[in-house]
């Protein structure tokens, strides 16, 4: 359910590495419900910019307020309040499955009998049951993929990011991916993802394009691909980078 | 050779665009020697010291107006019996005793030859060794300028004893120990890193899949680092000589063959390491578990190897640096040449081979 | 020339080369296609002499990776899959280093790199390791093909490059394909198929398809609808429960429904989706594309096991 009840507001970002900016002026709002998607080449800034939202990083300048927090001053109660998958795997390699679970829920303080129940829940629908104590490391790149996501969300959290969570994932683990985003979208959580892929950027509700820390394009794939009067993203990327 | 040649250009790029390489490279050694420099010496000023004069005569009696004059002693006892001796150190009432042995003047001029027994307090062993230096530097210059006009300059034979630390465990010795340290972190910690941190990069990949011969791309690691070790030690000579006055005594150039065969070594081992850890990180734990820590504790640079325990001592005469401290230790300071140290190197020299033969060896052509 | 025959890998349990055989003509360019972990990166390695193969053999030019390694490195250009140049070094400092290593000179091939040199040679004293992913790319690149390789190998040079770069990218390798070198080069990204002479899908080590982009479309065995539709995700729970649907997958804001051979016509299926109350729906018979091919060949072996 898309509103327009905004839960992340971003005004003015600017990341600043010594000379080199990173994010140069960024603003814009994702609003409660909907998958955003910030598209762009690596190095574009999109880690840079999950990063300080998730309050892992500290911004030069700029307004920004996630899930109703301030950046600066409330880094801890956003910390509680999302959900952060990051490209590379996030999960620990020589833990099962079943401790790995443990470990994020105690992280997120979560009472142990809705721990117990929503894990039960979750590894149902992964199939993944009778894989409980296999350590990680032992799981094919999609299992892990997607069992990083269903971690990243077992709080329940107000909004997660997702920083390219499907790089170098086959067709179909990538589109198994895209559902379990769905589904976690029906339950009311916010989703900010980046990714490579141009056809994965029309599973989103809004993208913004980025490019050299700048956002150079925001709206519907719908939109974009009308105002460029192309036929998918790929071609909306191109024209506006050309 | 050309290949070579711009292997090496880029490994010096390499150092001298990284701000912590250099740090690492200069200011470490300097900052060590500085540190144990200060922690262990104590300035030679006013010391007090006792003098037992068995001759009286015109020479002895100046050679003590010439000690006591030059600022830095103090005469506190004129002890009547040796019994004594013991008393005075123990009270701390003197640091050192002078003992001209009878007919001093008659046996300096007639023979060439005349002794003085200099006795000092070794429980603090390198401010012992410095009082005893100063002693000795002015006795030797007292003769020198006594006996300018004369042909043959007699000499003083100075016999020193030190109480209670009789072996001067520590005194000085910090300087031959500190250049087996800084040789083992420079030479062999920055190879073992420069190489793993190819692997990092995975521009080794690329540098496997090149032409270049596994000896060409280890020759091309460790020359640089081969020269910058022989200045790093070049360096803490040259500031104890001149900072701490550690005198070097024996040969210079057989002291810089050692340290030579040492680096040699100690590069040996950098690429040893490197064959094992496949990060920058890891290969920085290897060092300082495998080299920095025995080569500090084990190697007699600190506690000396005689009074460990056994199965320590065996190990300890596994390290190479127990084997090049006591070389440089005989080297500088007590003018040993090659016929006291000849199985030292010898253990050195197979150390080396042996390093750097598993290196080749297990330096591998391929990825895995 | 590559030639591949029942190559074999394994890293513990794991096979990440099943009898692979393959064969890359001269001067041909060809793609190996094909998720993280399928085994792309182990043939490549093999293929540059960087690993040695449990079993099977590999000629390239026919030399024997395993034997004739020093030649087969003479021979070949090779750019990892990660970025593998010296970040503190400047761009022309890396193309001159890696010249040497190979025993040649910047200006003796210069010919060869022009095009792709051209475009960064403006930052040709910037350090690379603050360039951009495109002018890294190009730069390893250049590298790579400094000492004029007759067999250029490229591991997902593409991989997290930004589009514009990507295309650029492969037009390159189409004027080196034309000046006859011989290019194998491995891409997650299905759409860069159709960019290669012939390709091969790579999934858990084995090779599920070798042929040309065209072939392998037009060969498509089963029938594929282009389903649009306002809501995607149930819809595409209704088409799963279609009789003889093999698949539904997503495509941007396209649902494309696999269908057993000659079972159903476009007019059956909206008859379907019109008793299941979804009414704004247009549905039209589709091509295939590389990825719906990977998809069915992934069912296939999967159903196989």
């Amino acid at each position: 359910m898309i509103t327009t009840e905004p839960v992340i507001t971003v005004k003015n970002m600017v990341k600043k590495f010594g000379n080199f900016v990173a994010n140069d002026n960024l603003n814009f709002e994702v609003y409660k419900g909907e998958i955003f998607g910030f598209i762009g080449a690596n190095g574009a800034g999109k880690t840079t910019a999950i990063r300080i939202l998730c309050g892992l990083s500290t911004p030069t300048s700029g307004e920004m307020k996630v899930g109703g927090f301030d950046i600066y001053r409330q880094t801890e109660k956003i910390k509680q309040n999302i959900g952060y998958m990051s490209q590379k795997f996030s999960l620990y390699e020589d833990l099962t499955i079943n401790e790995n679970i443990r470990f994020y829920g105690g992280i997120y303080g979560m009472k142990i009998a809705d721990r117990k129940v929503r894990t039960e829940k979750m590894l149902e629908r992964l199939e993944l049951t009778e894989y409980r104590n296999r350590k990680i490391g032992d799981l094919p790149l999609g299992w892990k993929q997607k069992l990083a996501f269903s971690i990243a969300i077992l709080h329940n959290p107000k909004i997660v990011f997702l920083d390219e969570p499907t790089g170098g994932v086959d067709p179909i683990t990538r589109r198994q991916f895209w559902n379990l985003i769905y589904e976690a979208v029906e339950q009311g959580i916010t989703v900010f993802v980046t990714t490579h892929y141009m056809d994965e950027a029309e599973y989103c509700d809004r993208v913004s394009i980025m490019a050299e820390g700048r956002i150079v394009a925001l709206d519907t794939p719908e939109r974009l691909k009308k105002q460029y009067s192309a036929n998918n993203m790929d071609e909306v990327f191109l024209k506006i980078a050309r | 050779m050309n290949r070579f040649l711009a292997f090496l250009r880029k490994e010096f790029y390499h150092i001298f665009r990284d701000p912590r390489t250099l740090v690492i490279l200069f200011g470490i050694p300097i900052a060590q020697l500085l540190l144990f420099g200060f922690v262990l010496t104590n300035e030679v000023r006013n010391v007090k010291i006792a003098v037992v004069d068995h001759s009286k005569d015109y020479l002895s009696i100046r050679l003590t107006e010439r000690l006591l004059s030059s600022g830095f002693f103090q005469l506190a006892a004129l002890p009547k019996s040796e019994s004594e001796y013991e008393g005075l150190f123990r009270s701390s009432k003197v640091k050192e005793i002078v003992v001209f042995e009878p007919d001093f003047a008659r046996k300096l001029i007639k023979e060439g030859k005349a002794g003085i027994q200099v006795i000092a307090d070794a429980s603090e062993p390198n401010a012992a060794q410095l009082v005893v230096n100063y002693t000795t530097a002015i006795a030797n210059g007292f003769v020198k300028d006594e006996f300018t006009k004369d042909q043959k300059v007699p000499g003083i034979n100075i016999k020193v004893r030190m109480l209670f630390n009789e072996d001067m465990r520590d005194a000085y010795n910090f300087i031959p120990g500190l250049i087996a340290v800084i040789l083992m972190l420079i030479s062999a910690m920055m190879t073992a890193i420069t190489i793993t941190r190819e692997k990092e990069t995975g521009t080794m990949e690329i540098l496997l899949a090149s032409p270049l011969k596994p000896i060409q791309i280890i020759l091309g690691k460790v020359v640089p680092y081969l020269i910058l070790s022989i200045i790093n030690a070049l360096v803490v000579l040259l500031l104890g000589y001149f900072v701490f006055e550690v005198p070097i005594i024996g040969n210079l150039a057989l002291l810089l063959g050692e340290i030579l065969l040492f680096i040699f070594l100690a590069l040996s081992l950098g690429i040893l390491i490197s064959t094992f850890a496949n990060s920058q990180l890891t290969a920085l734990a290897m060092s300082g578990f495998v080299l920095m820590l025995p080569s500090i504790l084990l190697s007699g640079f600190i506690f000396p190897v005689k009074n460990m325990p056994v199965p320590l001592q065996i190990v300890a005469n596994l390290m190479p640096p127990r084997w090049f401290i006591e070389i440089n230790r005989t080297v500088m300071l007590k003018g040993g040449g090659i016929e006291t140290i000849w199985p030292n190197t010898v253990i050195l020299l197979g150390m080396s081979v042996i390093f750097i033969l598993i290196s080749i060896r297990k330096f591998k052509i391929r990825l895995q | 020339m590559i030639e591949v025959k029942d190559l074999h890998k394994q890293y513990g349990d794991i096979v990440a080369l099943d009898k692979v055989s393959l064969t890359v003509g001269r001067g041909e360019l060809f793609g190996l296609i094909g998720p993280d972990g399928a085994g792309k990166t182990s043939l490549m390695r093999i293929l540059m002499s960087l690993l040695l193969p449990d079993g099977g053999t590999a000629t390239m030019n026919e030399l024997d990776v395993v034997k004739d390694y020093k030649e087969v490195r003479l021979i070949t250009g090779y750019m990892p899959g990660r970025f593998s140049l010296y970040p503190d070094l400047t761009v022309e400092e890396n193309l001159k280093f890696f010249a040497t290593v190979f025993g040649t000179t910047i200006q003796e091939n210069y010919y060869l790199i022009k095009d792709i040199y051209q475009q960064i040679e403006p930052f040709k004293n910037r350090r690379a390791g603050k360039l951009s992913g495109g002018m890294k790319q190009k730069l390893a690149l250049s590298c790579a093909l400094i000492h004029k390789p007759e067999i250029l190998i490229l591991d997902e040079p593409t991989t997290g490059v930004d589009a514009v770069s990507r295309k650029e990218f492969w037009e390159m390798l189409k004027r080196l394909k034309s000046m006859g070198i011989t290019i194998l080069v491995s891409t997650p990204y299905m759409d860069e198929a159709s960019m290669c002479d012939r390709i091969a899908l790579i999934q858990q080590g084995r090779l599920m398809s070798v042929a040309t982009p065209h072939e392998m479309i037009e060969s498509f065995p089963e029938d594929l609808w282009a389903v649009h539709t306002r809501k995607i995700y149930e819809t595409s729970k209704h088409l799963e429960k279609l009789s003889s649907t093999l698949s539904v997958n997503s495509f941007g804001q396209v649902l494309h429904l696999v269908t057993s051979k000659g079972v159903h016509s476009a007019e059956s299926i909206q008859k379907y989706l019109l008793e299941k109350g979804e009414l704004e729906i247009t549905i039209e018979p589709s091509s295939a594309t590389i990825e719906d091919v990977f998809i069915l060949l992934m069912n296939h072996h999967k159903h196989l096991k």
